[in-house]
């Protein structure tokens, strides 16, 4: 069997190239892939479209813009409710230094499923009227207005679990499968930090969330008491 | 026009918890509604949807070891209640899309008397967030909004036509702010509750719209 298995989480991102389109799993404090995220601002690498649910509230993706590595972020929330705690990226935005494409929470996560699960697009009846539609096609299905939304991939996907078996399936811990387990599906690379690897066989097939086949990668990331990007807030 | 003065956030919740029925599916948005789960009485069991991914957590946990994993859409610490579940987000939106919410309480900048909704962009700031209130505005069976009558400097929210970006047109059910409770009705706005000391009149100066009084205008009760 192939081994999943990378000792680092450089190692596991070594081949990630600038210009990549990354997907990055977290919601608030959960679910967050950390070490990956902070890897790749150790690495550098510029000209990055990140795909992620909250660049205003998720202050690992936003220390991507330490060094200007975001060229253009795929997101629903990025600007916070205080002016006074704005982030990087909402600076460099109003600065015109970066792109920003605005997505529905749930239309995010369904561009992302429709990626992965091979679907061309799909109708909505969610923001027609709304900034969030516009320049796309519209229909009237079952009496309401739709949104015609587009999938979406990435070259890359960084997810945080609870534990994984050696072949990739993935179990996780309260809201920490949030977006993970959809960007999961949706990327050429799929790299997941685990508090846990187990043997094939240990985890209940019943239980796993992810199957191993969507998985490519695999780093063991304690999580400290304090995240790095909020000791060095 | 000197504003009346209303009730407090807290008071605001206490009283879109008494909409709340046992056994509903519930989404609390960011900000004020979060207060909402604190309120519900006790022999009401409502699950409380939390679209990062929990159905059924309880109030806002108590301080102690903050368990990062356990956690509402405003990033608050939360308990579980016995039968909670895991969700991921597109599943989680499938559930609000879907319509398998009974009601969510959602935020708001602006309310027009047809329902209309503005609740992610405040011009003047740009940029803007509209995280889930796009798809619960639209998905859930019935959304009440929470929120303050008039903004900080006085103007009024409840109006003819919103002027902010909207997030959603003809969603919103009904509106408890601090002076008053209002339903949207087929002829507008329909004001059914007024806070304590606060007459009817004195929440029409702070209204743009017309306040079509219910027959029986009552006080807020908590």
């Amino acid at each position: 069997m192939r081994d999943k298995l990378f000792q680092s989480p450089q190692a596991a991102i070594h081949d990630l190239p600038e210009g990549a389109t990354v997907m990055v799993g977290g919601f608030a404090s959960a679910g967050v892939p950390e070490h990956l995220i902070r890897a790749l601002v150790e690495r550098g690498t510029a000209g990055l479209t990140v795909i992620v649910n909250s660049i205003a509230a998720d202050r690992a993706v936003d220390a991507l813009c330490r060094k200007r590595q975001v060229r253009k972020a795929v997101t629903s929330f990025a600007v916070r409710a205080s002016a006074a705690r704005r982030g990087l990226f909402e600076e460099q935005y109003r600065q015109g230094l970066v792109e920003l494409e605005l997505v529905p929470q749930g239309t995010l996560a369904e561009r992302i499923r429709a990626g992965g699960a091979g679907i061309g697009a799909f109708y909505v009846p969610v923001a027609p009227g709304t900034v969030a539609a516009e320049g796309k096609e519209t229909r009237v299905l079952n009496g309401r207005l739709h949104v015609l939304e587009r999938p979406l991939r990435a070259d890359f996907a960084f997810i945080r679990a609870h534990k994984a078996d050696r072949a990739g399936n993935l179990v996780y811990r309260g809201a920490g499968r949030n977006f993970n387990a959809v960007m999961a599906t949706a990327a050429d690379v799929v790299v997941a930090e685990v508090d846990e690897v187990v043997e094939v066989g240990a985890l209940d097939p019943e239980h796993v969330v992810t199957p191993g086949v969507y998985v490519d990668r695999l780093v063991v990331c304690r999580r400290g008491p304090v995240p790095w990007y909020q000791e060095e807030a | 026009m000197v504003r009346p003065r209303g009730v407090s956030r807290e008071l605001i919740a206490v009283r879109v918890a008494r909409e709340l029925r046992d056994g509903m599916a519930v989404n609390l948005g960011i900000g004020l509604p979060t207060l909402v789960a604190n309120y519900v009485p006790a022999d009401v069991a409502v699950w409380f949807q939390a679209e990062n991914g929990l159905l059924g957590y309880g109030g806002v946990a108590e301080a102690g070891a903050f368990d990062p994993d356990l956690i509402n859409a405003s990033g608050q610490p939360v308990t579980l209640r016995p039968g909670a579940c895991c969700l991921d987000s597109a599943q989680a939106f499938a559930m609000i899309r879907g319509g398998h919410l009974d009601v969510a309480v959602l935020g708001g900048l602006q309310v027009s008397e047809r329902g209309d909704l503005a609740n992610w962009l405040v011009p003047e700031r740009g940029g803007g967030s509209i995280g889930g209130a796009m798809d619960l505005a639209l998905g859930a069976r019935r959304v009440i909004v929470a929120m303050e009558h008039t903004t900080k400097g006085g103007a009024p929210r409840l109006l003819r036509r919103c002027t902010y970006p909207l997030t959603a047109a003809r969603c919103v059910d009904l509106v408890v702010t601090d002076l008053a409770v209002v339903a949207v009705t087929p002829r507008g706005f329909e004001l059914r509750e007024v806070a304590p000391g606060v007459t009817p009149e004195e929440v029409q100066a702070v209204t743009e719209a017309r306040l079509h009084p219910a027959p029986d205008v009552r006080e807020m009760e908590f």
